[in-house]
């Protein structure tokens, strides 16, 4: 894991101090809220329905066991004991207190955390695979280079101010468990004659206007990825909208000039700025990609595993992936137990997944954009003693991809932009399917709800994705078929009308039922979705 | 009738005009009728309150209810945990916002 050197702890600690006297003036009311607000942004203090939001950065979704204890500290002192995993693997707590603000971010600082560039136009966390460095599929760990692009992201004068967020994403496997190509910029690190290099999708993202980032440049040598993101943000500054909130995304900005048009104007930039000099020396990457080493695993230990429990069985089966190094795994902890909110836990909770990565995955855990948590290397022979754990504090749902893995966004709960209430949706699909043989008969089905159009949830990228929609004043659901955020992208398309709460969950079913009836053997949800159409839906849905 | 309400500047947590300070119980809430935007203007210049608004609502024999779903959910509390609301002891009270 990558340990702040000299630069990264005085960054933190200027800001924790500038951010601290900002909040001191704003509460002797020596400032107004209109000059505080974008200051608290920056810090990604929100103003949400019931109090202050805090969004806390998680790096590419990593964390060790001193992290993730801090952050069931904060819960515990400053919050009401849980915290809420976010679709950006960040982590949101929901009722902070503006006076406490100030000595949480000090907490952070103090295990190499912040809230810095979790708001505002600005780049933001740099994403990945919640399963980089221990993934049977990657090619390379991709992390070192979303830290090579946090560190060059942070604080960077010239794209502070950007027309509007942006978000990167870095995997380095075919499989996509990052939602890549819904990003601003996403990067596969791919081969090509023996060498690495960085494919660039660019204009990708989610929202009121959904795209598929086009391919913009299918190999950049990775001496030149920082060059080139450069080249693509300059032209984004330069000629993105900052007239119109709703088209200043770069999505909107290489639609209307188009691909070409873009990856022409960023190929002249980049030989500009290749000239700059801004790649970083070879010994400075290589300092940073030494923090990355896989963990020294044994790849002698045991590669059995004792299935004689059927609970256990069936958690393995779902819930424990395949990983690089023989005799171990990598286990995927659901936060989407029946009747829950997706991506909450509870301080107590955090702490025992903490203790779980220090004891038995090499004191690391990551958070994945579905709102879960990873232990990354785990020894086969330890997997039962981890979830006999999990299953005594209510982690061990065994329901990973499965239809009650749903994503949620805090919804109307929470969110002062929501429309509609996510969660309450969430719950009664999950209760409505907890049969786990019915799950599994079901299949990977992905299901994303969003309370807004803003996309929080993922809702456009679901297998099945909910829209949750104010219609002269009544929470309202739309029903989306066809999406997906892996490999497979595509967007999903709407059904037609809404329905109310529990008329939604019904339409769920009906469309799940067509799906068993008209599935071939090995067909998931969103196969037969592509085989058939929509029209078999519709009939099944609105008759 | 019309409600002022805001979110507390210290603790963030939802407050409504009583008709001479702010209270975070809606049962406190007063009528500010035309009167709304005068109060309004003199609280934010105080800068105890952020983001003040005057909403609509009704008066009910369980006092006044506001007239949207997002300003009765921030006058009780997520629906989803009732524990966290103002009113952790009723778990009908959610009832009172749908």
């Amino acid at each position: 894991m990558y340990k702040y050197d000299e630069y990264d702890h005085a960054m933190v600690a200027a800001r924790v101090a500038e951010f601290s006297d900002q909040v001191k003036r704003r509460l002797a009311g020596e400032i107004t809220e209109d000059q505080f607000k974008p200051l608290r942004l920056m810090n990604g203090l929100y103003l949400q329905l019931h109090a202050y939001m805090l969004r806390v950065a998680v790096p590419y979704g990593t964390l060790d066991s001193r992290q993730m204890r801090m952050l069931a500290h904060i819960a515990r002192k400053y919050d009401r004991d849980y915290g809420h995993f976010t679709t950006r693997q960040n982590i949101q707590y929901n009722w902070i207190k503006l006076e406490d603000a100030p000595a949480i971010l000090e907490d952070l600082a103090s295990v190499e955390m912040h809230a810095i560039q979790t708001s505002g136009n600005c780049i933001r966390n740099i994403s990945s695979d919640q399963w980089a460095g221990a993934a049977a599929d990657e090619i390379t760990d991709p992390r070192p280079w979303a830290e090579l692009l946090r560190q060059w992201s942070s604080f960077h004068p010239e794209f502070s101010y950007l027309p509007r967020k942006f978000k990167i994403a870095v995997i380095a496997a075919d499989e996509d468990r990052a939602a890549m190509r819904l990003h601003d910029i996403g990067i596969q690190i791919v081969e090509k004659d023996g060498q690495h290099g960085a494919a660039f999708y660019v204009g990708g993202g989610m929202g009121r206007t959904p795209m598929i980032a086009p391919l913009i440049k299918d190999f950049v040598p990775l001496d030149d990825l920082l060059s080139y993101a450069e080249a693509c943000l300059r032209v984004y500054n330069r000629y993105g909208r900052r007239d119109n909130i709703y088209k200043a995304r770069i999505k909107i900005l290489i639609h209307e000039l188009g691909a070409d048009e873009y990856r022409r104007q960023v190929e002249e930039e980049f030989a500009h700025v290749k000239s700059l000099g801004i790649d970083p020396p070879k010994a400075e990457f290589d300092r940073i990609a030494a923090q990355f080493a896989m963990p020294p695993l044994d790849a002698l230990a045991p590669d059995e595993i004792d299935r004689s429990d059927p609970d256990f069985a069936v958690w393995v089966d779902q819930n424990v992936a395949a990983h690089k190094v023989p005799g171990h795994a990598i286990v995927n902890i659901s936060l989407k137990p029946v009747g829950g909110i997706p991506g909450d836990a509870s301080s107590a909770q955090i702490d025992l997944m903490a203790d779980l990565a220090e004891t038995y995955s090499h004191d690391e855990l990551r958070v994945t954009h579905a709102q879960n948590i990873v232990l990354p290397h785990v020894r086969k022979a330890d997997l039962y003693a981890i979830w006999q754990k999990l299953d005594e504090a209510g982690l061990a749902t065994p329901n990973l991809d499965l239809i009650s893995d749903i994503i949620a966004c805090p919804g109307l709960d929470y969110c002062s932009l929501a429309n509609a209430r996510s969660i309450p949706v969430a719950q009664k699909i999950a209760e409505r399917f907890s049969d786990l043989g019915r799950q599994k008969e079901l299949g990977e089905l992905k299901l994303k709800i969003s309370g807004c159009i803003n996309a929080c949830g993922h809702h456009h990228a679901g297998h099945i994705g909910i829209l949750g929609v104010d219609r002269k004043g009544t929470e309202n659901y739309q029903l989306l078929l066809g999406g997906s955020g892996a490999e497979d992208v595509s967007l999903g398309t709407i059904t037609g009308p809404g329905f109310d709460e529990d008329g939604i969950v019904d339409a769920i079913e009906r469309v799940t039922d067509k799906y068993l009836a008209e599935r071939t053997d090995s067909e998931r949800f969103v196969d037969t979705f592509r085989r058939v159409g929509m029209a078999p839906f519709k009939e099944a849905i609105y008759g | 009738m019309k409600l002022l309400t805001g979110n507390d500047l210290k603790t963030g947590f939802v407050t409504w005009w009583t008709g001479s300070d702010w209270s975070i119980h809606i049962e406190d809430a007063a009528d500010v009728g035309e009167h709304g935007e005068a109060i309004l203007a003199v609280e934010e210049a105080a800068r105890r309150v952020n983001a003040p608004y005057i909403i609509s609502g009704e008066m009910t024999a369980d006092g006044p209810r506001p007239a949207h779903i997002k300003d009765r959910i921030r006058a009780l509390g997520p629906t989803v945990r009732p524990d966290l609301t103002l009113k952790p002891a009723d778990p009908a009270a959610g009832d009172w916002v749908i």
